[in-house]
């Protein structure tokens, strides 16, 4: 029997979106049902998981306050200190920077951010350990100086890691600024100064908006940073979860800390669209 | 201003710069140079497990990187045929690849494959006729599976705004001029949206490669070299780590530069931004 055109359209469109449907069901909607069910559950004696339904794991959140109080003061201290940074830098590239070299001086911003954050994490591990400046210290005579493990150096880790992805959203509305509407305000007489703040600053907007929700996001989950600069001392919530699954086997508490992150993570991401449309239509952004 | 653009650009290079030096420094102290070595990388080359985690790390970024182009591809080129209703959906699963994070990804795939497993060994063991019944457990496929989702929804959406760009007028004509729909993708679109697909492998290639904590959970008795990199500075920071690190660098440097070179002139003849996540 012959198919009919639109049998066989529907075919072809069911066998072309077929294997990443199958991807996404099997590997993120069906863990994360998963990971949901063991939220409600109790620890088994021997680690792992005992079917039950109680919401005892989530009101045993506040043992990991600690873990939730260090991500959710750091990663939006880390966003925000990205952002000081990374707004004169975007500003730079976009409106003073030679056309001829832009190309070139974003990909320098954006090649690190594709290389390996362990790598880049070390290195600042490396630095900042006895042996690297600490040491260098000692040789002009201060000693004890602690520069590893403390919320200083996790601060730094994150305004390393994460500045490119700060620096680009920014430089992305910038560049799409219209450079007449900067000539127009100069014409009627306004200051540099009040050019920036009643032109520039509003129009770029969209673009802040998307660098601190992406980096805010991102470092909700973080893991790395603090588990190599923190040393321990300061760590977030990505590091209770490796401890909590992989150390002390205490699975259904683990979920509900990660059922709990995801809230957040969509809780910020909503907030961050609805103020995004709200200061002007919604902006994608180039991450390579 | 432009000191400080100067000053940011060199906060950005100047560690992995330094790690670079230092791996080449035939001292052990990371504040002084005592001379020219290339002791580190002869040790580094020559340990064995070292060796073992780049392959497992390898075999895992291009299979993953390659199924993500394959599947990713097919799904740009299927979500502009689908209803809105259905395409909202999958829209809103690809944003979630993308934005929960890795470390939910991770233990979400661990957890659910940990009882998927504790569910069909015992099943196999029990029909298996043999006295060695096959066992599933994490490894080589809960790796690729779960780098997968995430370099999957990278390519759907790199390959889609490529795709978006072309506009549809191209496609009518080859149609228009008897072309069969195979015949217009392999000579029409194929060509057009293949430098997108080649950087969607590439950046693909990069995450996996460079992936340490959704592996950290699911690659259970498996080593990737992220892992074993993270397993040798919790031991203690040698020289021969410095290595190692550059090593890594260089490997997703190149392939960074190539995705980047591939997606500029992609650029340059659309005359727009691509547009990624």
């Amino acid at each position: 029997m012959a198919l009919s055109a639109e049998n066989k359209r529907r075919l072809v469109t069911a066998a072309l979106v077929g294997p990443a449907a199958v991807w996404l069901f099997t590997f993120l909607v069906l863990p994360f049902a998963a990971v949901v069910i063991f939220a409600f559950g109790e620890r088994a004696p021997e680690g792992g998981y005992q079917a039950a339904f109680t919401f005892a794991q989530f009101a045993n959140l506040g043992a990991r306050s600690a873990a939730f109080v260090n991500t959710l003061t750091l990663a939006p201290l880390g966003a925000l200190t990205c952002l000081l940074i990374a707004y004169p830098v975007a500003y730079y590239l976009a409106i003073k920077a030679d056309p001829k070299y832009r190309m070139l001086l974003i990909s320098l911003i954006v090649i690190p951010f594709w290389t390996s954050m362990l790598v880049r994490t070390y290195a600042w591990m490396y630095l900042l350990g006895a042996r690297g400046i600490p040491h260098l210290f000692e040789l002009v005579g201060i000693d004890d100086v602690r520069l590893l493990n403390t919320p200083g150096a996790v601060l730094l880790g994150i305004v390393y890691g994460y500045l490119p992805l700060m620096i680009l959203p920014i430089y992305v509305s910038l560049e799409k600024l219209d450079r007449r509407l900067l000539d127009a305000s100069a014409a009627l007489g306004a200051k540099p100064i009040s050019t920036f703040f009643g032109v520039t600053l509003p129009l770029s907007l969209p673009g802040v908006m998307t660098g601190l929700s992406l980096v805010t996001i991102l470092l909700l989950g973080e893991y790395l940073i603090p588990q190599l600069l923190g040393g321990g001392k300061v760590f977030f919530i990505g590091n209770a979860l490796v401890d909590l699954f992989l150390q002390s086997r205490n699975w259904p508490f683990g979920s509900a800390i990660a059922v709990t992150l995801v809230v957040v993570v969509v809780a910020v991401l909503l907030v961050a669209m609805r103020i995004a449309w709200r200061v002007s239509g919604t902006r994608q952004v180039d991450l390579i | 201003m432009r000191a400080f653009v100067f000053a940011l650009y060199l906060f950005l290079y100047a560690p992995i710069a330094l790690v670079v030096l230092f791996s080449f420094n035939s001292g052990r102290n990371a504040s002084e140079l005592v001379g020219f070595s290339a002791q580190w990388y002869g040790r580094a080359l020559s340990n064995p497990f070292l060796m073992d985690a780049l392959w497992t790390s390898l075999i895992v970024a291009f299979t993953s990187a390659s199924l993500a182009a394959i599947f990713g591809t097919m799904a740009a080129m299927g979500l502009e045929r689908l209803g809105p209703r259905t395409r909202a959906v999958f829209d809103g699963l690809l944003s979630a690849a993308i934005v929960v994070p890795g470390v939910v990804i991770g233990i979400a795939t661990l957890v659910a494959l940990v009882q998927l497993f504790g569910l069909l060994n015992p099943a196999i063991a029990a029909i298996w006729p043999g006295s060695d019944p096959p066992k599933f457990g994490l490894g080589y496929g809960s790796i690729i599976a779960a780098h997968g989702l995430f370099t999957m929804a990278l390519v759907t959406m790199i390959v889609r705004a490529r795709l978006a760009s072309l506009g549809r007028d191209i496609v009518d004509a080859s149609s228009d001029l008897y072309a069969t729909p195979f015949t217009t993708f392999r000579e029409i679109v194929l060509p057009q949206i293949f430098p997108s697909i080649a950087a969607g492998f590439l950046l693909a290639f990069t995450f996996s490669f460079d992936d340490f904590i959704i592996a950290f959970f699911v690659a259970g008795s498996k080593t990737t070299l992220p892992i074993y990199v993270f397993a040798s500075i919790r031991r203690g920071i040698t020289p021969e780590i410095n290595a190692i690190a550059t090593i890594v660098l260089v490997a997703s440097l190149v392939l960074i530069v190539i995705a980047r070179v591939l997606t500029r002139e992609k650029k340059v003849k659309a005359g727009e931004m691509g547009a990624t996540a």
